[in-house]
C-alpha cells in the first residue's frame, strides 16, 4: 500500500491509530485521583507533541541519515513562524497559506544556508549552522524589526488586511472555519478526553510528514544518504557526487522545521525572536539523541517524552512534594522535598541536561536502542531492522 | 582618530575575554582532540567563583547595638562582616573590596579540581568516540552545570562591583596628547586586558620553557610517540585540561565587574568562542589569542555610528560574517596548521 511494502504498512498503520489515539494515551488516568496530575492529554501539550515530533522527523532526516549535527534549526522554525504569521495577518487565518509559505520560505532559506555550510563537514558544519542561527536571531531582534516586530514579537491584529477573509472569517487561525482552539470533551465515567482540532490538524499533519520519512528512508536517495554518513569518500569515488544528496536533506530537514514553525504559529498567533535561538535548535538534536538518531520513530518518541515530561516536571512544586512526602518524619520530609525540588519545577533543566548526558554516554542509539536492548534480553529476537535501532553511532 | 583609537580599546576588553576563552578551548582541542562545549559554562563558573567569594566575606556576624534604634525604635542591629571582626574594620573593609581580584586565588584550585575531574570523570571516556558525541555530551554538561548554578544562585545576574580603585575612568585621550574628554576609558578594563595579557604570556610561556611544557607540546605532536617513550601523557593532559579550565575561569572572574554574571552567561559566550577558535585556526594557540583580539576589535568597529548608518545591523552580525567568510575561502583559519580536524 502507498508503495511501501507489507511490514513498512503495518508499521505505518500501528504510527497512525497510536497518533489519532493520543488523546486517550495521554489521558489514563481518572480526574480527581491522585495520579491525575500525570495526565498529558490538553491540547497545548499535545499539539506540542505533535509539532516537535514533525520538527524531530525533519532533523533526523539531516542528522540520522547523514550524520552531519546541525544546531542552526531553530533559524528555519522561526522563519517558518514568521512567514505563517504575515499570511495570517495579509492573507487569511486559515492555516493553509500560512503554512504553505512557511515551508517554501523555509526551504529557501535552507537552500541557502546549507549551500554555504554544506562546503565544510563535521564540526566546521556544526560552527557554520550555529554562526548562521545566531545570526539570524541578532538580525530578527534589531535590523529586521519591520518584518519581525523585534522583542515583541509578531501578533496578528484586528486592524490587518487579510485580504482572503470576508467579514465574518473568525480571528482565529483556522481551517475552513474550524478553528484551532476548538476542543470537544468526552466523559466518559470519571474520565475526560480532550479532543482538539488544532491537535488534529497537527496529527495529521504529522503522520503525512513520517509517512515521507518512511519513503525516505526506504529510497534509493535514502540509501545515498546513508553513504554520506558512512564513507563521502568511496562514495565519490563510485562517481558520485555526495553535495547534492546532503543539500537535499537539508533543504528537507529545513522545510520539516519551518512546517513545525508554521504550526506552532497556527496554534497561537505569534512568532518571537527567541524561537531563533541556537539553544532551541539544541532542544531538537536532544529530542533526537534521547530517542534514537537514524530511527524512524526514534525523534517522535523523543519529541515526545521531552515535553511532556517538561509539562509534568514543571508542575511538580514544593507543594506538590510535600503531599507527597508528607509520611515522612518533618525533618526528613522537608530534606527530601528540598533534594526532589532541586529537579522538578524550575529546575526540569537539570534533569532534561542528566537524562540527555545519560542517553549519549549510556545509550548512544537512545530509546530506540533501549528498548531494543531489553527486547533482546528477554529472549525474543532481536528482529527490528532498521526500522528499530540503529545501533552504530552518528558518523562524523 | 580619536574615535578609531576609542574603538580600539573598546574592543580590548571583549577581546580579552574572546581569547583567553578560545585559548582554553584550544589548549584542550590541542592536547585531547575533544571539542568542549561545556566550555562557555568554565567561563561561567569562573565568575560565579568570584560571587561566591563576595558573598563568603560578607557573611556577618549580627550584633544589636542599645545606644542606636531604628526608625521604629527597637534597637538597632548592626551587621559586621567575620573578616572585619577578625582583621579590624579598615583591613577588612579592604578584604571586602578586593574581593574580586582575591577571588583569582580562590577560583585557580577551584577551577583545576573542576577540570580535572571533569576529565578524569566524564571527557576520558569519550577520546575513542566520534566528535559528534563529544560535543553532545558536553553540550549535555553545559546545561547541567549552568542548572546547578541557577538553582543556587537564581536566574538574575548578581552584582560584583571592583574595587574603589578601579572604579570610574580616566582620560586616555590626554596621557597620549589628545583633546581632552574625547577617548574616555573605565580602569577595570584596562586592568582586564593587562591581565589577560598576564596570563597568555604565562600559558606561552610555560609551555615554552619549561620541561612538562615541551612534553605536552611533543605530545600535541605525536601523542603515541611521546607515551612509547616512557612519558605519561594522560596525565600531564589532564593537567593541561585542568590549566584550561582554569585559564576560562579567570577569565570569568576578572570579567565580573564588567558584567553581572548570570547563569546563562557561558551559553553566550561559548558560540562566539568557538567562532574566535574557528576563525583562528583549530589547534593554533597564537591564532586563538589573535582572533579572539581581532573579532573583538572589529565587532566595536561595526557598532560605530558611522558604520552602523552604512550598513544597518552590522554590528550584530560582523563575527559570525567574519567567521564564515574565513571558513569558506581559508578553511584552516587565519593560523591553523596542517592536518589538524582535517575533513
Amino acid at each position: 500500500m502507498l508503495g511501501l511494502n507489507k511490514k513498512d504498512t503495518k508499521f505505518l498503520l500501528i504510527v497512525i491509530c497510536l497518533t489519532l489515539a493520543t488523546p486517550f494515551l495521554m489521558q489514563p488516568f481518572a480526574e480527581g485521583t491522585a495520579l491525575a496530575q500525570f495526565n498529558g492529554g490538553y491540547p497545548d501539550l499535545m499539539q506540542r507533541v505533535a509539532i516537535f515530533g514533525i520538527f524531530a522527523i525533519g532533523f533526523n532526516i539531516l542528522f540520522g541519515l547523514t550524520g552531519y549535527l546541525s544546531f542552526g534549526h531553530a533559524a528555519f522554525l522561526g522563519v517558518g513562524s514568521y512567514s505563517a504569521v504575515w499570511m495570517f495577518k495579509l492573507l487569511s487565518m486559515n492555516i493553509i497559506p500560512g503554512i504553505i509559505l512557511a515551508m517554501i520560505m523555509s526551504g529557501l532559506f535552507a537552500l541557502l544556508i546549507g549551500y554555504i555550510s554544506l562546503r565544510r563537514s563535521g564540526i566546521y558544519f556544526s560552527i557554520l549552522t550555529l554562526a548562521f542561527a545566531q545570526m539570524s536571531y541578532n538580525l530578527a531582534y534589531s535590523v529586521l524589526t519591520p518584518i519581525t516586530n523585534g522583542e515583541t514579537g509578531l501578533q496578528v491584529r484586528p486592524t490587518d488586511v487579510r485580504l482572503l477573509d470576508g467579514a465574518n472569517a473568525p480571528d482565529y487561525p483556522n481551517l475552513f472555519g474550524w478553528t484551532m482552539s476548538t476542543s470537544y470533551k468526552w466523559e466518559l465515567g470519571a474520565h475526560q478526553f480532550t479532543f482538539n482540532v488544532g491537535f488534529y490538524v497537527c496529527a495529521v499533519i504529522a503522520i503525512a510528514a513520517f509517512y515521507l520519512s518512511l519513503r525516505i528512508f526506504r529510497s534509493p536517495f535514502g540509501l545515498m544518504l546513508r553513504a554520506v554518513k558512512s564513507n563521502q569518500q568511496r562514495m565519490s569515488y563510485t562517481g558520485l557526487n555526495p553535495k547534492p544528496y546532503t543539500l537535499a536533506a537539508f533543504v528537507i530537514s529545513g522545510m520539516y522545521a519551518g512546517l513545525a514553525g508554521g504550526l506552532l504559529a497556527s496554534m497561537d498567533p505569534l512568532a518571537g525572536a527567541e524561537r531563533m535561538q541556537w539553544t532551541v535548535g539544541g532542544e531538537v538534536v536532544v529530542m533526537t539523541i534521547l530517542g534514537g538518531a537514524g530511527t524512524l520513530l526514534g525523534p517522535v518518541l523523543g519529541a515526545g517524552a521531552i515535553k511532556y515530561l517538561e509539562n509534568i516536571f514543571s508542575k511538580i512544586n514544593e507543594s506538590v512534594l510535600h503531599s507527597w512526602f508528607s509520611f515522612l518524619p518533618d525533618g526528613l520530609e522537608d530534606a527530601v522535598v528540598w533534594l526532589f525540588a532541586r529537579f522538578t519545577g524550575d529546575g526540569w533543566h537539570l534533569t532534561l541536561g542528566l537524562l540527555f548526558m545519560a542517553v549519549v554516554i549510556f545509550l548512544p542509539g537512545g530509546l530506540m536502542e533501549g528498548g531494543a536492548r531489553i527486547r533482546a534480553k528477554f529472549g525474543r529476537r532481536g528482529d527490528i531492522d532498521e526500522t528499530g535501532a540503529a545501533t552504530k553511532t552518528p558518523a562524523e | 582618530m580619536d574615535q578609531i583609537i576609542l574603538q580600539m580599546l573598546n574592543g580590548l576588553d571583549k577581546g580579552s575575554a574572546y581569547a583567553l576563552i578560545a585559548l582554553g578551548l584550544t589548549l584542550i582541542f590541542g592536547t585531547l582532540g575533544v571539542v568542549n562545549f561545556a566550555h562557555g559554562a568554565l567561563f561561567m563558573i569562573g565568575s560565579f567563583c568570584a560571587v561566591t567569594l563576595q558573598k563568603l566575606l560578607n557573611l556577618s556576624v549580627v550584633t544589636i547595638d542599645p545606644t542606636k534604634t531604628d526608625f521604629l525604635g527597637n534597637p538597632a542591629k548592626i551587621k559586621t562582616p567575620y573578616v572585619e571582626a577578625w582583621f579590624g574594620p579598615e583591613m577588612g573593609a579592604a578584604i571586602i573590596d578586593w574581593s574580586v581580584p582575591l577571588a583569582i586565588l580562590f577560583a585557580i584550585p577551584v577551577m583545576l579540581f573542576i577540570g580535572w575531574a571533569m576529565e578524569r570523570g566524564l571527557i576520558k571516556h569519550f577520546y575513542k568516540r566520534p566528535h559528534a558525541d563529544q560535543i553532545l555530551v558536553t553540550f549535555g554538561l553545559a546545561i547541567v552545570l549552568q542548572e546547578v548554578i541557577k538553582q543556587f544562585y537564581g536566574a538574575n545576574p548578581i552584582p560584583t562591583p571592583a574595587p574603589d580603585m578601579f572604579k570610574g575612568s580616566f582620560d586616555f585621550g590626554q596621557m597620549i596628547g589628545f583633546e581632552a574628554n574625547k577617548i574616555i576609558y573605565p580602569y577595570w578594563r584596562i586592568v582586564y586586558f593587562m591581565f589577560s595579557m598576564v596570563i597568555v604570556a604565562g600559558v606561552f610561556s610555560f609551555l615554552r620553557f619549561t620541561t612538562f611544557g615541551m612534553v605536552v607540546r611533543a605530545g600535541m605532536a605525536d601523542r603515541e610517540t611521546v607515551g612509547l617513550l616512557g612519558i605519561n601523557i594522560d596525565k600531564r593532559f589532564t593537567i593541561m585540561f585542568g590549566v584550561a579550565a582554569a585559564v576560562a575561569g579567570l577569565a570569568g572572574v576578572m570579567y565580573t565587574p564588567i558584567n553581572s554574571p548570570n547563569y546563562h552567561m557561558g551559553m553566550d559566550f561559548l558560540v562566539l568562542s568557538f567562532v574566535v577558535v574557528v576563525v583562528g585556526g583549530m589547534g593554533s594557540l597564537p591564532g586563538a589569542v589573535l582572533a579572539g583580539f581581532l573579532l573583538g576589535i572589529l565587532e566595536s568597529f561595526a557598532s560605530m555610528n558611522e558604520i552602523k548608518s552604512i550598513l544597518p545591523g552590522i554590528d550584530q552580525i560582523i563575527i559570525y560574517l567574519v567567521a564564515i567568510i574565513i571558513l569558506l575561502t581559508r578553511p584552516r583559519g587565519l593560523m591553523g596548521k596542517k592536518g589538524v580536524m582535517e575533513d
